[in-house]
């Protein structure tokens, strides 16, 4: 298709529906027939669809459509969270699917993708995927969120701005047709977020749209194991090795270490020495060590519910805009995970005895997310940083040091038994099983062993960048699987040897004595104590409350 | 935050005091409620008297079977006290933990002399030891009164997290004071079972601002169910029961009359108010809506002006 | 319901004079241990009683290291166990012979 031609056939596509606007604005009731008269058959499309944030009612109208008129579509989005996400793949409305990340919808995409009613192009990261939006899977038609618009298409997406702009300018300068979803129409937007002439059509919600508390992790349910775990990271790992810049996935044990920094870390003489800069989304378990002044800075990939108003008052602290509200991007966060940081932390469902992960089921299917991106080694990186090079010398002491390029620390942490009881330690994911019968090319594994380089459980932290070979490293993780199956199956003069050399390191060799894990160490130990700690500003969702 | 304020919200366990009474166990808030040392546990879990039921339905037992009863000093002064574990079977009553409170309130009764402290943290009754737990509300019920009959002071603190619920909301009833905290419920049904009865539409379950509202501590105080609200403290409980015990009413018919008296009056006065919030409005609380949100200093220093404690009646 | 016993022969005898002491509490994933010094010499023994059914060689396994790192010789440790994991056992079989090691308060 020539230049003029592409150009010639997006106007074609705004003159079918300009009867339905006034200007750039369309009645909601009228968003179906927009859908229809814009999208043709067989289009790529992008439905926001974030981590966070979902342009609900453009779902809705587009479950709504006349699959006569708009069928087979590939589906190009980084979330498959609402219902409506699959449900136009039942009608026919949607074929094809690229994305990310289905946590909400684990269990149903499982049973569609087994059943054939999805065509799966791949499950990719978020970067990965805002990548190839560039490349190949390049959006006709995005259907995105935002807080507010002016008349002229202005368009405010605030705290949540997550993937807008990434979306927005791969489709807009492909001569593709943008639509926003919004919760109003103003005079004037607080700030802009995205310029108008990347917007064509504007619509109204007939309610604002939902963000899913995602971040928040109540500190009355962390367990002395899982700040037992934190301790250990903290003396065993951050400390030595200094970790200024990281990342933390989310999780209890993530969140024990953010409470346990002014308590326990403070005790260790640690402030200022770790945790300084983060790639972050606003976790209120922070709040704590922010007001203590352990923070620099944090770039967001979103926001997090009720904490608004704690980050207007924290924008030393947070990226925000000229009208005080939290500026998000998931695109440069993912960025700034991958090169800029140190290290990353987060917790998995299954470890395999080369240090493979996966949060993969057999009933599930989660996608990536953004893990992989943090959770592994970033090869096109060049500035040396102390924890980087310290890392590199222990995976390979031999190579001239000149020569030598760091490594990232990436961190699995968590309990030998998991939810249920279950152990994190398997022979074999269930992610291969899956890869099997969905005949997929690749098993979905969110790190892999070639990239981690600790594992952190109570009963101790398994250094992999010191193991030499397959069998030492299967043993290294056999030390620290406690009293799971594979833990009570090591060769136990391999696992002395390699404690020796502090490959493996239990609490005593750390430092760390198991009774002293207890819960008086939070720096805060409810969700109230993080209100009193924000200084009243952190306002909790309803289901976090008790009082 | 200052520092100050630092150290009221970490509470390291060298400040006793100010630890949590919300995440203690039974046990911890008697050891820090009491005179060091004093406690002498009746009935104590190396006797073994499990209940003889939840095997049945393969559920293990506790050793104390989640009640723990015996003597102190509280203050030099002696104190019969019992304090339920409120995350065993979720502090509810059984048939050893009903006797168990049961024989300690007899005790007291026959003693004359010596208050009880009750420390509520209970959803209400067993279902799987329904009979027996119900025998044991009402043998508990009978026995308070008898105990004040005979001149005994009766407190009870709520701020656990079962709440006081069910047929410990009644044993609460009958007591001559009650002392809460924040975190603390007391309402005879809960919220689920309000909202399987009622509809959601009627008492959203789910929406915790609306349960706290409606049977936390902060509203118990503004409509004159309890007689203290202190902070989450051991040393707020402490000073709260020890300040009870003094003032806490004796009784008799008059006293019974004048509580049916402020039941029809709170009935006149709020009866048809939709929420607590208009409750709170209706007592004379200029913003209502931001009493949840209230640190306990300044929310007893609203209550207290609001709604002074008259203790000719309970 | 499930019931263990294990007896050991531990390297010494548990200090402190305390005749007992209790730890933990039973709920889901929690268990509570009743400690008494009543054994001769540095006998110790450990009574389970848990309604998750079949984990016998994980209890053997955690009792045994318990046993050798801790030393609770003339010690008798009863357990009520709700589902705890081992590591939780683990734990408050070492908190309970810190309790009773303890100097009366």
């Amino acid at each position: 298709m020539s230049n003029q031609s592409a150009r010639a056939a997006r106007n074609a596509r705004l003159e079918a529906a300009s009867k339905l606007a006034k200007g750039k604005i369309v009645e909601a009731r009228d968003v179906t027939a927009l859908l229809e008269a814009v999208i043709r058959s067989g289009d790529r499309v992008c439905l926001e669809g974030d981590n966070q944030k979902q342009a609900d009612t453009l779902a809705r109208a587009l479950a709504a459509v006349d699959v006569s008129k708009v069928h087979d579509l590939h589906m190009v989005q980084s979330g498959v969270v609402l219902p409506e996400h699959l449900d136009i793949f039942e009608t026919g409305v949607a074929r094809r699917l690229d994305y990310a990340y289905s946590g909400p919808q684990s269990a149903r995409i499982a049973t569609m993708l087994f059943g054939g009613k999805i065509e799966l192009g791949a499950v990719h990261t978020y970067l990965e995927l805002f990548a190839r939006y560039f490349i190949d899977l390049t959006p006709k038609v995005a259907l995105i969120v935002a807080v507010s618009a002016d008349r002229e298409g202005n368009l405010y997406t605030g705290p949540n701005t997550e993937d807008t702009p990434a979306v927005v300018e791969a489709t807009a300068f492909k001569d593709g047709v943008v639509i926003a979803q919004v919760n109003e129409i103003v005079d004037k937007v607080p700030r802009v977020d995205i310029p108008g002439d990347r917007v064509h059509f504007v619509v109204k919600a007939d309610k604002p749209f939902y963000v899913e508390p995602l971040f928040t992790r109540d500190p009355g349910a962390i367990t002395e194991t899982q700040i037992l775990t934190a301790m250990l990271a903290i003396k065993g790992i951050y400390a030595p090795y200094g970790v200024k810049r990281l990342n933390h996935g989310i999780g209890f044990s993530t969140a024990a270490i953010e409470l346990l920094l002014p308590t326990y870390g403070e005790r260790l003489g640690l402030k200022g020495k770790i945790g300084t800069h983060w790639a972050l989304n606003p976790h209120p378990t922070l709040i704590p060590a922010i007001e203590s002044g352990w923070v620099e800075q944090i770039h967001s990939f979103g926001s997090e519910v009720g904490m608004d108003d704690y980050i207007r008052a924290r924008s030393d602290i947070y990226f925000t805009g000229a009208d005080g509200s939290l500026r998000s991007n998931r695109a440069f966060c993912q960025v700034a995970g991958l090169y800029a940081c140190d290290m990353f932390i987060g917790s998995t469902l299954q470890i395999d005895l080369e240090g493979h992960s996966s949060t993969v089921t057999t009933s599930r299917i989660a996608g990536f997310g953004g893990a992989p991106n943090m959770g592994s080694d970033a090869r096109g990186r060049r500035h040396p940083s102390a924890p980087w090079l310290q890392a590199g010398k222990e995976a390979d002491p031999d190579s001239p040091a000149a020569l030598r390029r760091g490594r990232k620390l990436v961190v699995q942490i968590g309990e030998t038994f998991g939810d249920k009881n279950v152990p994190m330690f398997v022979e074999k994911l269930d992610a291969l099983t899956l890869a099997e019968k969905l005949d997929l090319q690749l098993a979905p594994v969110m790190v892999y062993a070639d990239d981690v380089t600790h594992i952190v459980t109570e009963e101790g932290i398994a250094n992999l960048l010191l193991c030499r070979d397959k069998d030492e490293r299967e043993h290294a993780i056999r030390g620290v699987a406690g009293y799971t199956e594979i833990g009570r199956g090591g060769d136990k003069k391999m696992i002395q040897r390699l404690r020796e050399r502090g490959a493996i390191r239990r609490p005593e060799d750390i430092g760390v004595d198991p009774l002293d894990a207890d819960r008086n160490l939070l720096a805060a130990r409810s969700i109230k104590d993080l209100v009193h700690w924000s200084g009243g500003l952190y306002a909790p969702p309803s289901r976090f409350r008790n009082w | 935050m200052s520092a100050v304020q630092i150290a009221s919200v970490n509470t390291p366990s060298s400040e006793p005091d100010r630890a949590s009474w919300y995440e203690a166990s039974a046990r911890q808030r008697i050891r820090s409620l009491l005179d060091a040392g004093s406690f002498e546990e009746f009935i104590g879990p190396e006797q073994r008297e499990l209940s003889p039921h939840l095997g049945i339905f393969n559920l293990p037992a506790q050793f104390d079977d989640g009640m723990i009863v015996g003597r102190g000093r509280l203050r030099g002064e002696p104190v019969f006290i019992a304090a339920q574990e409120g995350r065993f079977m979720g502090g509810a009553f059984g048939e050893v933990h009903g006797a168990k409170l049961t024989g300690l309130v007899r005790a007291a009764r026959d003693a004359t002399s010596i208050p009880l402290l009750i420390l509520f943290d209970t959803g209400g009754v067993r279902l799987q030891e329904a009979n027996a737990g119900e025998v044991a509300i009402a043998e508990i019920m009978r026995a308070i009164i008898e105990a004040r009959l005979a001149g005994v002071k009766v407190v009870g603190l709520i701020g656990g997290r079962a709440g006081c619920y069910g047929g410990g909301s009644l044993i609460a009833g009958c007591c001559s004071a009650l002392a809460i905290s924040e975190h603390g419920r007391l309402s005879v049904s809960g919220p689920e079972v309000i909202e399987t009865n009622r509809g959601v539409e009627e008492f959203d379950s789910k929406d915790r601002a609306l349960v706290w509202r409606t049977m936390g501590g902060k509203h118990r105080r503004l409509i004159g169910a309890v007689d203290a609200f202190v902070d989450d403290t051991m040393s707020a409980f402490r000073d709260a029961a020890v300040r009870l015990i003094e003032s806490g009413p004796r009784f008799g018919a008059d006293v019974l009359d004048a509580e049916q008296a402020r039941l029809e009056d709170r009935l006149a006065r709020f009866g048809t108010c939709a929420d607590a919030l208009d409750v709170w409005t209706s007592a004379g609380v200029d913003a209502a809506a931001a009493v949840p949100a209230l640190p306990s200093e300044e929310f007893i220093a609203l209550a207290d002006k609001v709604r002074s404690i008259r203790h000719d009646a309970r | 319901m499930e019931t263990l016993s294990y007896r050991h022969r531990a390297e010494h005898r548990a200090g402190g004079t305390k005749p007992m002491a209790l730890v933990g509490v039973v709920a889901s994933g929690n268990l509570e241990v009743l400690v008494e010094r009543v054994l001769p010499g540095t006998e110790c023994q450990v009574d389970i009683s848990t309604a998750a059914e079949g984990f016998g060689a994980v209890w053997e396994a955690v009792v045994a290291d318990f046993v050798e790192r801790r030393s609770p010789g003339g010690l008798k440790l009863s357990i009520n166990d709700g589902g705890a994991r081992p590591d939780t056992v683990a734990l408050r079989l070492a908190q309970a012979v810190r309790s009773i090691e303890e100097n009366d308060r």
